[in-house]
């Protein structure tokens, strides 16, 4: 039995976080943080993700450590591979344990978001892998640069809908996923991308991705006998981060997280030229939770800037808002020329093309490597091939 | 106030911040009996394309929460002004200021379509403080118990969402919004919006029990292509039909 009324407190990060929806979209929020309540408990439920974890997903990945890179910097550097996760990135962990979810509530039907395409692509995955129907609302603007993608999720059977309301890009795709939503409900899934948006979303995908924690943490205690000194991972909506994070929360290691930077701090009348919502935004309500927003002072909210698709949105995800302001995390920005530096260097280095948005995060410790201490893992979150036409493009002009 | 009653929403600032006080008028002449002004805001999620068209023309046209309040003051009209926007806008403000503004410039109750009651507690304190109702909405799906608890907590009206979705004209009234407003607990004014877009369904809901007819992307769609004439038109109709409807209302359903 659904409990109809709540207590806002159970559904935020101090004062983080919470359920900023429409009415007509309570009940199904409502239902999915019911069903997740239940199944994450349940050891049938966990069987099935495991394994399709490792047997689809190609789980464990490894955590390699990085000699030429550590050797440049004076210092013992690791990188968590996600960009070998099926799919190119991490994304497709959270799509899997989400899609089972929708499974188990009986829905035929999955809508999402996408803004690189990443998550569209992970979506499009599990749809066709697990039998769904699957919809991806994609912002025209995110079309155009990430052509690749919408070919590869229409290959996998999904429909690509364009978005042509205000910036035509990924917060306009979820307010548009979430319209959809709001008359699909009956048997539509909304299959969020990151650890955002209204409760139970920020807490299911952090979960869903502490996979990546998890057993970074084994890896490392095997690799090196003890823990890192930091973690730096990218920031987008927060999930590769949180799912690093999270299984490090309690102890004693330096949680770096790298915001997109863009072409700088400055803003215009209705653009930031950054996506850095924790070193740069402000509290306000954004996509059904409380964070921190990139918005001019009469709330409306502006267009985000990176050349990352991926990082290029004006919200975080509310448990990193609240990580940042106790000081457990620290937020840290890499423009886009820090994140091609680290584009190019990890290829030339480890023959590894990191996506853009895990770039950032490299990027960033070449820049800062004394932040990272003794011993530190950088998250690669995916994989560079995407991104190709992006770069070639950037540095012709 | 006599009912039932017809609210007319516009969005304030579309097609110019400048023509919203004169519209206010010329609607409350026509038989508007509340105004429903509309902030226009960046990212509208409860609202279907001609409502975000309207918000995006509003905001290049120049439209703020400074200039809106101005504009509110302006519409001097002895018919109730409600602002309807979505709460990043309240929350950029200051929920003291925001409630202050309203009072002042003769706004007598808000509607936020997405603040649930359960996170509404600081704005119901300060808008209860500057005397201004904060008006919750409820849906067809939104299930008994929840619907008692939200009946509870609002003031003024309770807006009935006529059906899942978001705003924009639909061609009929469905048999769920009849049921809905039939299963809605007495005591609190019922108000539906949502779709209702042509005087028969404005009479259809009040016939099904409703004390009020909402219409908005109708009249925002008449305001974009310039037809301020047929607007007054629609709104002299729809108050018409409502009032007939009233007539011939079906005691069993309410
Ligand atoms: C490879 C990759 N890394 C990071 C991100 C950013 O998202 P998040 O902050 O949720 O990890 C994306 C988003 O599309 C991505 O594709």
């Amino acid at each position: 039995m659904i409990s109809q009324t709540y207590d806002a407190d159970d559904t935020k990060f101090g004062r983080y976080g919470g359920r900023f929806v429409p009415e007509i979209l309570m009940p199904p929020v409502m239902e999915v943080a019911e069903a997740y309540e239940r199944l994450r408990t349940s050891q049938d439920f966990r069987a099935d993700l495991d394994g399709l974890l490792k047997s689809f997903a190609g789980r464990p990945t490894p955590l390699y450590h990085a000699r030429n890179l550590s050797r440049k910097l004076g210092r013992q550097i690791y990188l968590k591979r996600e960009d070998l996760v099926h799919g190119g990135a991490h994304k497709l962990n959270n799509t899997l344990g989400q899609a089972l979810v929708a499974k188990r509530m009986g829905k035929t039907r999955l809508i999402a978001e996408t803004g690189a395409g990443q998550h569209g692509v992970a979506t499009a995955i599990v749809g066709a892998n697990l039998g769904f129907d699957v919809q991806v609302y994609m912002g025209e603007v995110d079309i155009k640069r990430q052509k690749m993608n919408v070919y590869r999720m229409e290959l996998m059977g999904a429909e690509v809908i364009p978005v042509r309301s205000g910036s035509r890009t990924l917060k306009d795709a979820i307010n548009e996923a979430f319209r959809d939503w709001a008359a699909t409900f009956d048997h539509t899934y909304y299959l969020f991308g990151t650890a955002a948006g209204p409760h139970p979303y920020p807490a299911m995908v952090r979960d869903f991705q502490s996979v990546i924690g998890r057993e970074a943490k084994e890896q490392i205690r095997e690799a090196d006998g003890q823990l890192p000194e930091s973690i730096a991972a990218c920031v987008g909506g927060g999930s590769n981060a949180m799912g690093i994070f999270a299984p490090f929360l309690k102890d004693d290691v330096r949680l770096i997280a790298v915001e997109a930077g863009g072409r700088g701090r400055g803003r215009t009348e209705r653009t930031a030229d950054n996506g850095a919502s924790l070193g740069c935004g402000t509290d306000g309500v954004l996509h059904g939770a409380l964070t921190r927003i990139l918005q001019d002072p009469f709330g409306q909210i502006l267009e985000s800037y990176s050349l990352a698709a991926g990082l290029d949105y004006p919200g975080v995800g509310p448990e990193l808002a609240y990580l940042t302001e106790k000081g457990r995390v620290i937020p840290r920005m890499a423009d886009d020329k820090t994140a091609l530096r680290g584009f190019r260097e990890l290829s030339s280095l480890e023959g590894i093309i990191p996506a853009l948005e895990s770039a950032h995060a490299v990027g960033y410790a070449l820049q800062n490597p004394e932040e990272l201490g003794e011993m530190a893992i950088i998250n690669i979150s995916g994989r560079g091939d995407k991104d190709l036409q992006t770069v070639m493009e950037y540095e012709n002009l | 106030m006599k009912k039932p009653l017809l609210i007319v929403y516009i969005c304030a600032g579309d097609p110019t911040p400048e023509a919203t006080p004169d519209l206010v008028r010329r609607l409350a002449r026509a038989g508007a009996d509340i105004i429903e002004l509309g902030l226009p805001h960046s990212d509208p999620v409860a609202d279907g394309p001609t409502i975000q068209a309207a918000a995006q023309r509003a905001i290049a046209a120049g439209m703020n929460t400074d200039i809106y309040f101005k504009a509110a003051a302006e519409a001097d009209v002895d018919i109730p002004k409600v602002f309807m926007g979505y709460y990043n806008m309240i929350y950029a403000r200051g929920l003291e200021r925001f409630v202050r503004d309203c009072a002042s410039s003769g706004i007598t109750g808000m509607i936020v379509p997405d603040l649930p009651p359960e996170e509404a507690g600081p704005l119901q304190e300060a808008s209860r403080s500057a005397g201004v109702d904060l008006i919750f909405l409820a849906a067809p799906n939104t299930p008994q118990e929840r619907l008692e608890m939200i009946r509870a907590q609002t003031s003024g009206f309770l807006y009935l969402v006529a059906r899942a979705g978001v705003t924009g004209a639909r061609s009929d009234i469905l048999q769920g919004t009849r049921d809905f407003i039939a299963r809605v607990p007495q005591g609190v004014p019922r108000a539906v919006g949502f779709g209702i877009s042509t005087p028969k369904q404005a009479a259809e809901v009040i016939r099904a029990g409703a004390d009020a007819a909402i219409v908005g992307s109708a009249c925002v769609d008449l305001i974009a292509r310039g037809e301020i004439e047929q607007l007054m038109q629609l709104v002299r109709e729809m108050k018409e039909a409502i009032t007939e409807a009233e007539k011939d209302k079906n005691p069993i359903v309410c």
